[in-house]
């Protein structure tokens, strides 16, 4: 488990990181969302140990990253922002060296080595040097790094900037493949990406955790969350949004748009966890209009990210 | 056991380091610069052959002023570069002290000069050759110029930590060994021993790595001599620690 407790940090006047209190135990994937300069980075370089915080404390397994830090570290991999990679050094030997540090030897360093290269694609650059790589196979060196030694917490700082779809689609199954034996935390600006890896999410800005949710939940603040878009074939259904508005559930109405001789509508429910489609189906037909499309809608991350960070 | 992580973790350390600068250019350039400098000094500067003395005085005494420039180069790459380069927030986060960083990366880079000192070898070879040098004195002379260059070398770790600039590091190792050196130099103290009282005039040229140089390059290998170097090298890597260890960016 990853205890953060009180962590604050404080450069000269400017409070970077200010009193962030959680927990993340084994089989959570946390993503930490936040504007730039928000204080991601920075709460990771004292949960790694990187930088000593102004007050407050980090316990990773136990080991306190103060007072217990060769301990602390031990168990964890880092990956930091833009994979700094030593750039003479070739991708085998570079893994060599961490290895070696890590504590392994001899054949078990070798073999752990090896399967390392093998689970982040890097066979075909394993005699290249790092600085005539790409920056996607530099990523890619530096995650194998944190995985080398099989640590129980993983600290990922924006594993997958740099990277093309496909190769950031890998990064994700692998991440979530990990995450059964080991508590994973990881920053991304990449919303979809808290959608489609984390089972928690929490948003930082100004130095302070402001949301704390699974995706989902996050999604729900939205206000479009469980609203039904409907789109109807003519335009001329002059009580039409009316009737909608006095459906049982239904808090109210908005046109969104009259286009091609169709009237598209957006019905918000009093409540988003008891579904309207179906009675808003129901009332349309009955009135035999003919219905061209309907879209519940699942309430978008990005709203909720600009909600939260700008309006506090 | 925490001694037996030191020296394992350094050597680690240490081993990557020296691969890395044999993996560059750097190591190369240096040990041919060197090479040329003494050797342009010691033949053109002091005649050595016209000098008529088996001995290798004109070729150590000029060690000071070419450590001076050179050592700095090789010891302003070893934190800024780092730091430059942003992998210092690996090294830092690795289960490893940051004295075993510190040494790691320190004696690397003397054994690195020291390599390049080995190589002036052809020279004690000829002095053999030409005469019946005194081995006792030539080899002190070596201990004398390695020590001292681990004393630059240890100042410009420390300034190297400093900054992220390695033009700024150089520039500041450069007067600070500049320093060390002065202090002790003739002109600098006969300026001091006009007016003040004789025991700050022996401190200043105490701090001087000329006098320690000299009095060991002579072949008297002093434990004083022995114990001023370690403890300007000793001072010099914790205060290089505890700037590392205070530092408030990557």
């Amino acid at each position: 488990m990853i205890e953060v407790k009180h962590l604050t940090k404080q450069f000269g006047n400017h409070l970077a990181v200010d009193n962030i209190s959680f927990t993340a135990q084994k089989g959570e994937i946390l993503g930490f969302l936040g504007p730039n300069g928000a204080g991601k980075s920075t709460t990771m370089r004292m949960i790694t140990g990187f930088f000593p915080p102004t007050s407050g404390t980090v316990i990773i397994g136990g080991d306190d990253i103060s007072t217990r830090s060769i301990a602390a570290r031990r168990k964890m991999g880092y990956l930091p922002e833009n994979a700094p990679v030593y750039p003479d050094m070739t991708v085998a030997r570079y893994l060599d060296f961490c290895a070696e540090i890590r504590g392994l030897s001899g054949a078990a360093k070798r073999n752990r080595v090896a399967q390392t290269i093998e689970r982040c694609f890097l066979s075909t650059v394993r005699h290249q040097a790092v600085n005539t790589l790409s920056k996607g196979y530099k990523q890619r060196v530096c995650f194998a790094q944190s995985i080398l030694h099989d640590p129980d917490y993983l600290i990922l700082d924006e594993p997958t900037d740099g990277l093309d779809p496909n190769q950031k689609h890998e990064v994700r199954l692998m991440i979530r493949e990990m995450s059964v034996t080991k508590a994973i935390i990881f920053s991304t600006h990449i919303l979809d990406e808290v959608d489609t890896v984390c089972n928690r999410a929490m948003i930082i800005a100004d130095g302070k955790v402001v949301a704390d949710d699974t995706p989902k939940g996050l999604r729900r603040r939205s206000a479009f969350y469980g609203a039904v878009l409907l789109t109807v074939h003519g335009t001329s259904h002059a009580d039409l949004t009316d009737s909608l508005g006095r459906l049982d559930g239904v808090a109210s109405v908005s046109e969104v748009e009259t286009k091609n001789d169709r009237l598209t509508l957006r019905i918000f429910p009093k409540d988003a966890d008891l579904p309207i489609a179906d009675r808003v189906i129901a009332s349309v037909g009955e009135r035999g209009i003919d219905i061209a499309s309907v879209f519940v809608e699942q309430g978008r991350l990005d709203d909720v990210f600009r909600t939260i960070t700008t309006n506090q | 056991m925490p001694y037996t992580n030191l020296l394992r973790n350094s050597r680690i350390i240490m081993k990557r380091e020296l691969a890395g600068y044999f993996g560059s250019p750097v190591a190369y350039v240096f040990i041919v610069i060197f090479l040329l400098l003494t050797g342009f000094f010691t033949f053109y500067i002091s005649n050595f052959f016209e000098a008529g003395q088996a001995d290798l005085k004109g070729f150590f005494q000029w060690h000071p002023w070419l450590f001076m420039f050179l050592v700095p180069a090789v010891a302003m790459r070893l934190w800024a570069e780092e730091r430059r380069l942003g992998t210092i927030e690996l090294l830092l986060t690795l289960p490893v002290t940051v004295t075993e960083v510190i040494l790691g990366k320190f004696l690397a880079a003397w054994c690195f000069i020291g390599i390049a000192l080995v190589l002036t070898f052809p020279l004690v070879l000829t002095v053999m050759y030409l005469g019946n040098p005194d081995v006792g004195v030539i080899l002190c002379g070596y201990i004398g110029s390695f020590l001292m260059a681990g004393t630059f070398l240890s100042v410009g770790s420390m300034t190297s930590a400093l900054t992220r600039s390695q033009v700024v590091s150089f520039i500041l190792a450069v007067v600070a060994c500049l320093f060390l050196i002065l202090a002790g130099f003739a002109p600098v103290t006969s300026v001091l021993s006009g007016w003040a009282p004789v025991w700050l005039v022996d401190f200043v040229s105490a701090t001087s790595v000329l006098s320690h140089f000299a009095s060991i390059s002579r072949g008297v290998l002093d434990l004083r001599d022995l114990l001023y170097y370690l403890s300007v090298m000793t001072l010099m890597i914790f205060i290089n620690g505890v700037i590392l260890q205070n530092r408030e960016s990557a």
